[in-house]
């Protein structure tokens, strides 16, 4: 299991890789479910060029490791990786990256959005939107 | 009797401050709970409705205890993972995901 809090740019398939070729064992996994949150580029909507992503260090690992310990109770898993994007965000960049490994797919996937949703409602990140007027701060997520 | 106090987001903009230390020196009262350390914090700023409290880290209620040491923050709802807009709803939808 792994988190990782990232304050530059990351790539999303290189950690995968990374991670499955160092952590996990060839021929005991036979699902990955993977999920990637990506900023767009804004063609509808508020002109926003940007934005900056706030957390609480120290709580935000421990609410990321306390939904991985959760998953695995809950599914069988082979491993969980999860990597967060905080400082200066720009458009096309990833945010967020979730990444589950399982014997069966059904666990993968079902343990993949787990992560996600859990960690938008739980984790203690914050966003603010930078503007050409200045900067706004994102109220609330919503669901999936 | 210390303890650390922290804002974060838009409250830590509210309040004007990111961290404090509130001790002896700073007239701690003796029994509080973490909606008298907001007050004694925020110069008695009201709370925000939607202020979410942790102690030690670990999502607490504003009537929990608070102890010697203990590290208080407050902050609002939390907005990580995919992006999905101001406000949300239909109109994040065209350009999160």
């Amino acid at each position: 299991m792994a988190i990782k809090i990232l304050s530059s740019a990351f790539d999303p398939w290189h950690e995968t890789q990374q991670h499955q070729q160092n952590q996990l064992e060839a021929g005991k996994y036979g699902a990955t479910a993977s999920f990637v949150g990506t900023m767009r580029d804004f063609n509808q909507g508020d002109n926003v060029a940007g934005m900056t992503l706030e957390h609480y260090p120290g709580m935000t690992e421990s609410y990321l490791q306390k939904i991985c310990d959760e998953a695995e109770q809950r599914w069988p898993l082979i491993d969980c990786l999860i990597v967060h994007r905080v400082g200066e965000i720009h458009p096309n960049d990833p945010i967020v990256l979730t990444v589950v490994w399982s014997a069966h797919r059904k666990a993968a996937f079902e343990a993949c959005r787990y992560l996600m949703e859990a960690l938008k409602t739980r984790a203690p990140f914050w966003k603010k939107e930078d503007m050409a007027e200045g900067h706004r701060w994102v109220d609330k997520n919503t669901p999936g | 009797m210390s303890i650390t106090v922290k804002f974060f987001a838009r409250l830590r903009e509210q309040v004007g401050k990111a961290e404090l230390i509130l001790d002896d020196a700073s007239d701690l009262q003796s029994a509080h709970d973490i909606q008298s350390i907001w007050n004694q914090a925020t110069e008695n700023m009201p709370m925000p409705d939607n202020t979410l409290c942790a102690i030690n880290m670990e999502y607490s209620n504003t009537d929990a205890p608070v102890k010697d040491g203990d590290e208080v923050a407050f902050f609002p709802p939390v907005t990580g993972g995919s992006y999905l807009g101001h406000h949300g709803g239909h109109h994040g939808n065209n350009h999160g995901n």
